[in-house]
């Protein structure tokens, strides 16, 4: 057996055998995973409180279908008796808005604290009092407005979740792998036995990097598996499969990511340390857990140096949105070209021993 | 007689620190070398430049002629390094450590097998590493150091924070390794160790050899009286005294102590008095070489 074999081998028995990094390597992303379904099943944000105080014409005469229209977006509750307890809860937060009737007029009272959604309420209720003025009128409605989802009516968060989470959990066990076998092995005196036995540093590295690859696959495996359950329901597009040349990729630039890390600390809890400082802060500017869309245009040009961006964006891209090779190779290459920089800024600062 | 290992003045400092300073040595095939040296005397680092793991910054060092700096890919398979710690992969059993070792050398899993027998944890081949006592654990190293059959071997203080037991142990398995013929080169700070095992011992302290020989010439170089203990009443210290050879006479109501430069006279002039209770003899030991070599300062 070469060097390479062997120590792959060990690498692989010493993981297996450690719960805890099974545990946060598989089943800890997988928590996560359970957590955002259950957080974002429904389409992601809930219905508005509004409450109406006493008679208002406007809605109690809305007809059936348009009346459920708007309980779709909101719940109305009718209450009798005065405005001010109402409105105090409306300041406290527990109410989105209050509706009261003084005449012809319909008054909607709200609290700016959550302007977007007190907007939402806003022009619902427009809507609605537009509708009863038209009906008043007796005019036929003119245009018609009708709102249609561009993805596919499939589409559920968990499309969006499964690519990055797993992206994280791709680059948590790489970069934790390779910083930790470096400081153990090296603290541990292995390197040092190692250099004295017949193996090259090639092989070295080359049973982390082939563990570590093997991991990710797996963990790929068992999530996107997961996920396809019927509880979760991720559906995979046409090119899912070009998502194992880009995990491979992403592995390659977190091991390196790792392996840097590794050179500079001396105990196990510095690379730790210095493993989630870098792992959690890319992970939540890479989108990993939700989407950067509403990030400042400056955070967002931040997060394009993480390897992990081009990671989730492209795995993303082929496993739900259907892209193809093309599409994704520009990250692909990235994600290589970011390996080979710093794994060559990490051999250079490689030390077989502490002193 | 063939040379293993010539040394020839190397020198190695860290900073201001001064590990090795001059040291020139050589160690013929078959023989079981010491280094012998308080803390920080130098030994490890001595080791590591021979092992090839650092690199002096004078001087020269061959192993079976050739250097071992830069790292020397025929040397490695000749050699057999245990190191102060040992190195053993996490959470692996006693018999995939050494069957591990024993493939990065090329050799069979059988010849590790035997090893784990020879080291007498065959009991204890599906046990983690971790769990192993510290006898064991070095037991266990030294097979995984012995495996691919080494020519020279470096043990780098084997013994160190054992219990007695575990050390004696230890002592029956360093003393069979060179029977058959190979070099083994050891540090340790323990005279008796050094004493039981080694034909050659050098004394080290402050990054330089004070003294290289076999521990009895050492030992007789060392000229030292002998000092003869009876239980306390058997003499009167004024009779002691009296005694032809007796140089000095102290009783501390437990033993009566004589020293001497001239123990046959002495212990004759005993036996004719019959005043032989409880008598004991100790001469020089290598430990009062050391002491009277590297002074008795404490040092960390």
């Amino acid at each position: 057996m070469s060097g390479f074999l062997i120590l792959s081998r060990i690498l692989a028995l010493g993981f297996i055998r450690d719960k805890t990094s099974v545990f946060f390597t598989i089943l800890f992303p997988l928590m996560f995973l359970v957590l955002f379904g259950a957080l974002f099943s429904s389409d992601g944000t809930s219905k508005a409180e509004v409450v109406q105080i006493g008679d208002v014409m406007a809605l109690d005469d809305l007809p059936a279908p348009a009346r459920a229209e708007l309980t779709e977006s909101l719940t109305l509750t009718k209450r009798d008796g005065a405005l001010q307890g109402p409105l105090a809860k409306l300041r406290e937060g527990d109410y989105d808005a209050v509706i009261s009737e003084k005449g012809n007029q319909l008054v909607v009272y709200y609290s700016q604290a959550d302007s977007v959604r007190s907007a939402a309420v806003r022009g619902v209720l427009e809507s609605v009092v537009d509708n009863a003025n038209l009906t008043a009128a007796g005019a036929a409605p003119l245009y018609e407005l009708t709102a249609r989802q561009v993805e596919d009516e499939s589409i559920q968060p968990i499309q969006y979740q499964t690519p990055g989470l797993l992206g994280w959990a791709i680059s948590m066990s790489a970069v934790f792998g390779a910083a930790l076998t470096l400081v153990e092995w090296r603290r541990r005196k292995i390197l040092r036995r190692l250099r004295l036995a017949p193996v090259s540093l090639s092989a070295v590295i080359g049973a982390r990097v082939g563990v570590s690859i093997a991991i990710s696959l797996v963990q790929g495996v068992i999530f996107v598996g997961v996920a396809m359950l019927p509880l979760f329901g991720l559906q995979l597009s046409g090119q899912w499969w070009l998502a194992v040349p880009l995990i491979v990729c992403g592995t390659l630039a977190f091991l390196a990511i790792g392996m840097l890390a590794g050179s500079f600390a001396k105990t196990a809890e510095g690379a730790s340390g210095i493993s989630n400082l870098i792992v959690l802060p890319m992970a939540f500017l890479s989108g990993a857990f939700f989407p950067m869309d509403a990030a400042p245009a400056w955070l967002r040009t931040v997060a394009e140096i993480f390897p992990l961006k081009h990671l989730v964006e492209s795995t993303r891209d082929v496993l739900v949105r259907g892209a193809d090779f093309a599409a994704v190779m520009p990250d692909m290459a990235l994600l290589l070209a970011f390996a080979i920089i710093a794994a060559g800024i990490a051999v250079s600062l490689f030390r077989w021993d502490d002193v | 007689m063939t040379e293993t290992i010539v040394v020839d003045d190397i020198a190695k400092s860290y900073g201001q620190c001064k590990a090795v300073d001059g040291v020139s040595l050589s160690v013929t095939e078959g023989e079981f070398f010491g280094i012998l040296g308080p803390n920080g005397a130098g030994k490890t680092t001595t080791l590591e430049i021979l092992e090839g793991l650092r690199r002096p910054d004078q001087g020269n060092v061959e192993l079976f002629g050739h250097s071992p700096w830069p790292r020397n890919p025929r040397l490695l398979t000749r050699i057999g390094v245990q190191l102060q710690t040992s190195a053993f992969f996490e959470r692996l059993t006693a018999r995939e450590q050494i069957r591990a070792f024993a493939s990065l050398y090329g050799v069979k899993a059988a010849k590790a097998d035997a090893m784990l027998e020879t080291v007498g944890l065959t009991d204890k081949a599906n046990t983690r590493t971790e769990q192993l006592s510290g006898g064991q654990t070095q037991r266990l190293s030294i097979a995984c150091t012995l495996v691919h059959d080494p020519e020279l071997v470096f043990l780098d203080e084997p013994t160190a924070a054992l219990d007695p037991q575990a050390r004696r142990n230890l002592w029956d398995l360093l003393g069979g390794i060179n029977a058959s013929g190979r070099t083994v080169v050891l540090t340790t700070h323990y005279m008796d160790e050094a004493e039981t095992l080694c034909d050659r011992v050098a004394i080290m302290d402050a990054g330089k050899i004070l003294r290289i020989g076999a521990p009895a010439a050492l030992v007789r170089e060392l000229d030292r009286t002998v000092r003869v203990t009876l239980a306390h009443g058997t003499l009167s210290e004024a009779d002691a005294a009296e005694l032809p050879g007796a140089q000095g006479v102290t009783d501390d109501d437990v033993c009566l102590t004589i020293t001497t430069s001239e123990p046959t006279t002495l212990l004759t002039a005993l036996v004719e008095r019959r005043a032989l209770t409880d008598l004991g003899v100790k001469g020089a030991t290598l430990e009062d070489v050391f002491l009277e070599l590297t002074g008795r300062e404490y040092r960390a």
